[in-house]
């Protein structure tokens, strides 16, 4: 399995570039299972794929490890380039894969305003909740309370709800996954890659590295304990039911309008 | 050199169109096929005649949330194809900044059309300036360049409309129309060709796409959808777009070729047009609208006997130096009148060689009249 999906892949590209633990390497392999998946079904075909990135560890996912036509962009305005792209060029299929800084903090108005559009893109934000790569500053997703680099005594705010955003916005799929259930976010990628219209994924990702080490969860086995502890699968008639504080509902919470 | 005639959208022959619109169309009759951009006065005709006509050819038209995604959806439409443009005025201009970096960093051709107005800031929005003539070139950080020209005319609008898309495209550069509010509100005459020379991009397959073996060479331009599994990224890359963040080499050479393939070849860039300048002793330097009130004054020089003339800029930026310093050569002196303290000014200072270079600067919001430069023509004289 995991040799057949190495045609995917850039042979030139040898090393992961992600940190032991993190959550983005399982990531990079799901997109690529789910496109395969579909591939399979005849219902997509890898050549008409365009990635597009900002900046970030997440942006790293398909550029320049996907052996495709990928778009590495500016800090937050992944959506915007896409939304080019796609306009020159409808028959791309245009997938976004970027960072919750990314997309939710610089970007967030790209973000809600292409939901709101209803441009046909598909938005997967991998959310480790802070930022890793310049070094676990707070996030517009960090937790309530968690120190942070520029929170030393803790995060005052509280953390946007992504999927409630991005429906709110009137995007045609939203979905929260976590790499703790990959079986799941294949699902949910491959049903947002085949939903017309704006599809965003939602995927929490452990960064050990810059989360976890702040709240003493500092190996890649004790912040996949700690995420599987924390999300409840969503049960649309028990939406809330179980969720400790600071959990995260996992599922679909829109399907298609 | 891929070049081939077109014909406008516009049946040949006269129109009395506002510079806005002229730009517009010749932004279609070179071949534009997606408008990205934000409402801004005074630019704001451009989008509406473009949101009009783009449909007409089964072009895309965007208008987007802010400057920042306007600029971003015409890199990411270039990169899947299509001619792409936006136009905005001075705050708009300041939100594009960065990925006008990203543009030229990663050689995607683009026009911008800049219809200034007066500044800084928010300013007089409905008012005509000329103080963007160091932002298009030097507002975001690192060193790069960009095509720039000043037109002077509703014709202007719509031809050089036409080159500086030729020239992004032969280049792979970030191409400026470096208008005016006057200009672009001007209604005029305008003759509508019935053919224009258009460049369209070069694409030699096979060939690396961000690299070249000289050190002034413009890579082949493919796009998303040909299988070329392109990488592109704002990041220093090699040749073939992986990301090469410490390389030294890599570094130095990306960044000297982006800057040399326009400065290699200013002297075929420049353009500009002389007035009496046979004769001069005092040559008046000047571009954009107000060449116009610049060539009434030096008429009115003349008829008085004063031994004036107009070297009229049309390319800006890369800077033309060799025509001033020709003149210069002649012991001339120079007066340059501009719509801001003096952006030009310096530029001939640089060239002239020590000569006199006076400066007639406005920035209230008004064009300068024929009458303020004859005046200033008497009194340096």
């Amino acid at each position: 399995m995991a040799r057949a999906l190495e045609k995917y892949l850039r042979p030139q590209v040898k090393a992961t570039p992600f940190c032991p633990g993190c959550g983005h390497g399982v990531l990079l392999g799901l997109i690529l299972r789910a496109i395969e998946g579909l591939e399979q079904e005849g219902r997509l075909a890898w050549s008409e794929m365009l990635f597009v990135s900002g900046i970030g560890c997440a942006a790293w996912i398909p550029s320049p490890n996907f052996k495709a036509d990928t778009l590495h962009t500016l800090h937050g305005r992944a959506v915007a380039f896409a939304v080019g792209a796609k306009a020159a060029n409808p028959a791309l299929k245009v997938m976004v894969v970027s960072g919750d800084g990314d997309l939710a903090s610089i970007g967030g108005n790209h973000l809600i305003q292409a939901a709101r559009r209803g441009n046909d893109l598909t938005v997967v934000c991998a959310n480790n909740q802070i930022y890793g790569m310049t070094g676990g500053q707070v996030a517009p997703t960090t937790p309530v309370n968690l120190p942070t680099a520029t929170t030393p005594g803790g995060n005052p705010y509280r953390p946007f709800d992504l999927c409630e955003l991005v429906a709110a916005a009137g995007a045609s799929y939203v979905a929260r996954g976590s790499v703790t259930r990959p079986y799941d976010l294949i699902d949910y990628l491959g049903r947002g890659l085949t939903t017309p219209g704006f599809s965003f994924i939602e995927v929490l990702s452990p960064c050990p590295t810059q989360f976890g080490r702040r709240q003493r969860l500092d190996s890649a086995a004790a912040m996949f304990d700690h995420l599987r502890a924390t999300c409840r699968h969503y049960v649309e008639t028990e939406p809330e039911a179980e969720l400790p504080a600071g959990g995260f509902l996992l599922g679909e919470f829109v399907h298609g309008r | 050199m891929p070049s081939r005639t077109a014909q406008p959208l516009l049946p040949p022959g006269p129109r009395y169109l506002s510079g806005n619109e002229a730009a517009a169309e010749g932004a279609l009759a070179a071949g534009c096929r997606l408008y990205a951009g934000y409402p801004i006065t005074p630019s704001s005709e451009i989008m509406e005649r473009m949101a009009a006509r783009l449909p007409e050819v089964k072009g895309a038209f965007l208008q987007m949330e802010d400057e920042i995604a306007s600029i971003s959806a015409v890199v990411g439409g270039s990169w899947s194809g299509s001619k792409s443009m936006t136009a905005t005025s001075g705050p708009g201009l300041s939100l594009m900044q960065e990925c006008l970096g990203y543009a030229a960093f990663t050689e995607t051709p683009l026009v911008l059309i800049d219809v200034q107005r007066a500044g800084p800031c928010t300013g007089q929005a409905t008012k005509v300036g000329g103080g963007d003539i160091m932002a298009v070139k030097y507002g975001s950080h690192g060193d790069y360049q960009v095509v720039a020209f000043s037109p002077w005319s509703v014709a202007e609008m719509f031809s050089l409309t036409v080159d500086a898309f030729n020239w992004s495209e032969r280049l792979r550069v970030p191409a400026f129309l470096l208008a005016e509010e006057a200009t672009g509100h001007l209604r005029e005459r305008v003759d509508i060709p019935a053919t224009v020379e258009i460049y369209e991009r070069d694409y030699r397959p096979g060939e690396a796409p961000f690299g070249h073996p000289e050190t002034d060479g413009v890579p082949s331009m493919p796009r998303f959808g040909q299988g070329e599994n392109l990488m592109v990224t704002g990041s220093t890359h090699d040749d073939w777009g992986y990301r090469k963040t410490e390389d030294p080499v890599v570094q130095d050479r990306l960044v000297r070729r982006i800057n040399q393939k326009v400065l290699s070849r200013t002297d075929e860039l420049c353009r500009y047009e002389g007035y009496e300048l046979d004769d001069a002793e005092l040559v008046v330097v000047a571009y954009g609208f107000t060449a116009r009130a610049a060539l009434r004054a030096v008429r009115l020089a003349r008829a008085q006997g004063v031994k004036a003339g107009l070297l009229r800029l049309i390319t800006i930026w890369p800077f033309c130096s060799r025509p001033l310093a020709e003149l210069a050569a002649r012991g001339v002196s120079f007066l340059a009148p501009e719509m801001n303290l003096g952006q030009v000014a310096g530029l001939v200072r640089q060239a002239a060689q020590g000569r006199p270079v006076h400066e007639l600067t406005q920035v209230n919001g008004r064009s300068i009249a024929p009458q303020a430069i004859l005046q200033k023509i008497g009194e340096v004289l």
